[in-house]
């Protein structure tokens, strides 16, 4: 109990250092979710609607990857990143931008796989009907990703849910280091470790009333959408 | 400006479809000119659907030739169809026939008058902002019959447009589909339905078995059909 009254008090009390942890992570975990849409679900509406040599085994790995172990990604992006890595020379390890790149990498195999399924459902609809019309590829893809935004909307929210949620790959490629790569779930780890329950309690409040809040805002804004567009 | 060049007549020439092994339509050889509606009948699986299918190039034929005014390649753009359950994209009425008029390369500042006139002629101008997909089954259909004439097409394909539609939404649908033969579209129809197939057609081509069996003016059909099968198809026999 009395860590619980802690945690609340702190959350409340407006520190500064824990508000910018709040903020690092949102951003970090926004930042990764578009960045893997801008990948993930153009490669999901290929895989949807082109057929061609190899689709199979790319569809299995893609499913497959939505299953990654994040420290395993953290490595890998550690490995690509540190200074005798083959891109060591951009410095971006122990940043943000290098926690952007890894959990892009987690969120992106999530939104390729669901989108895929969500396009072709809607195209098994549509195909008929855009192929009378005559619509080209590319006008084909946007149409169906534009008419599929409810859905993907749904998709994008499961791809910030992983993003914000995750630890290990940020713990590896980030640092945790305080007051420039440290997270809402980096520091729950540590302040466990630590035995500092009520902030880690504190920040895990805060995590979950983000995701919470973000969810619903987004439901709001898909039913809102759904009732004016059917 | 010359007048674009026509897509009719569209022929068949000894056309066969197969899927799976299963014959579709086996050997059609068929003109159809402009003019007046041209009514495929038949009973179920007589290859009717297929056949418009072949035409619309949702279906690639196994063998034989499909021309369209003496070519065999056309860029399809003056040809539209309705199928029996339409899909409604997830816009609002005027939004699915914006997207048509769009993808049929009409320039914004037209389209807004345009989506009106083909609203008021679909009986549909009230509905304008409503999602098309919580329109009931006869407005669906006369959306999907606005947004058909909204690529302007020299021929309009129907399968069994009202088959789903009780009698009142299949009177609106009808008289929607003779407006549309007097401006000048060659409706080409598949129904199973007889009485529509009387009201509306001024040609019948009598489809068994994925064979045209007859083709003729549909008062002839009508009065003195060429096959015995046709005569039974007419009396409501069934017809295998």
């Amino acid at each position: 109990m009395h860590e619980g009254s802690s945690a609340l008090a702190l959350v409340l009390g407006g520190d500064p250092a824990l508000y910018a942890i709040v903020a690092l992570s949102l951003v970090v975990s926004v930042s990764a979710t578009l960045l893997a849409a801008v990948v993930g679900l153009p490669l999901g509406a290929l895989l949807a609607l082109v057929r061609f040599p190899g689709r199979t085994f790319i569809v299995v790995i893609v499913n497959a990857f939505m299953g990654l172990p994040p420290v395993v990604v953290g490595l890998a992006v550690y490995l690509l990143l540190s200074r005798s890595g083959p891109l060591g020379t951009l410095g971006l390890l122990f940043t943000p931008k290098a926690m952007v790149i890894a959990q892009a990498l987690l969120v992106m195999p999530i939104l390729a796989a669901l989108t895929r399924q969500t396009i072709e459902d809607l195209w098994a609809e549509y195909r008929d009907e855009l192929t009378a019309m005559r619509i080209g590829p590319l006008a084909r893809v946007m149409t169906l990703l534009w008419d599929a935004r409810f859905s993907l909307t749904t998709t994008m929210l499961a791809g910030f849910g992983r993003a914000a949620a995750e630890v290990g790959t940020v713990m590896i490629v980030g640092g945790n280091i305080d007051g420039f790569t440290r997270t809402m779930t980096t520091a729950i780890a540590l302040e466990t470790s630590k035995g500092d329950l009520p902030l880690a309690l504190g920040l895990g409040l805060i995590l979950i009333s983000l995701i919470v809040l973000v969810n619903a805002a987004a439901w709001g804004v898909r039913r809102a959408g759904e009732i004016r567009a059917g | 400006m010359r007048p674009p060049v026509s897509d009719l007549p569209l022929v068949f020439d000894g056309v066969s479809a197969l899927a799976r092994d299963v014959t579709l339509v086996r050997g059609v050889s068929l003109q159809v000119d402009a003019g007046a509606p041209t009514v495929l009948v038949g009973p179920n699986g007589a290859g009717k659907s297929t056949l418009i299918r072949l035409a619309m190039g949702l279906v690639a034929p196994t063998s034989g030739r499909i021309t369209w005014g003496g070519r065999a390649e056309t860029d399809g753009q003056r040809r539209a169809m309705v199928f029996q359950r339409p899909v409604m994209l997830r816009r609002s009425v005027a939004g699915n026939i914006g997207y048509a008029l769009h993808a049929g390369g009409i320039a914004r500042a037209a389209r807004r008058e345009r989506v009106a006139d083909l609203l008021a002629q679909a009986g549909l101008a009230h509905l304008a902002g409503r999602p098309a997909r919580r329109l009931s089954g006869g407005e669906q259909q006369r959306l999907a019959l606005a947004r058909a004439l909204a690529r302007d097409p020299e021929v309009l394909f129907l399968d069994e447009p009202t088959a789903s539609l009780d009698p009142a939404a299949t009177k609106a649908v009808e008289d929607i589909l003779r407006a549309i033969a007097q401006s000048g579209v060659k409706l080409v129809m598949a129904t199973h339905d007889l009485g529509q197939a009387r009201r509306l057609a001024g040609e019948i081509v009598f489809m068994l078995r994925g064979s045209v069996r007859e083709q003729s003016g549909a008062e002839r059909f009508f009065t003195a059909p060429a096959t015995p099968e046709g005569a039974a198809f007419i009396r409501g026999d069934l017809v295998i």
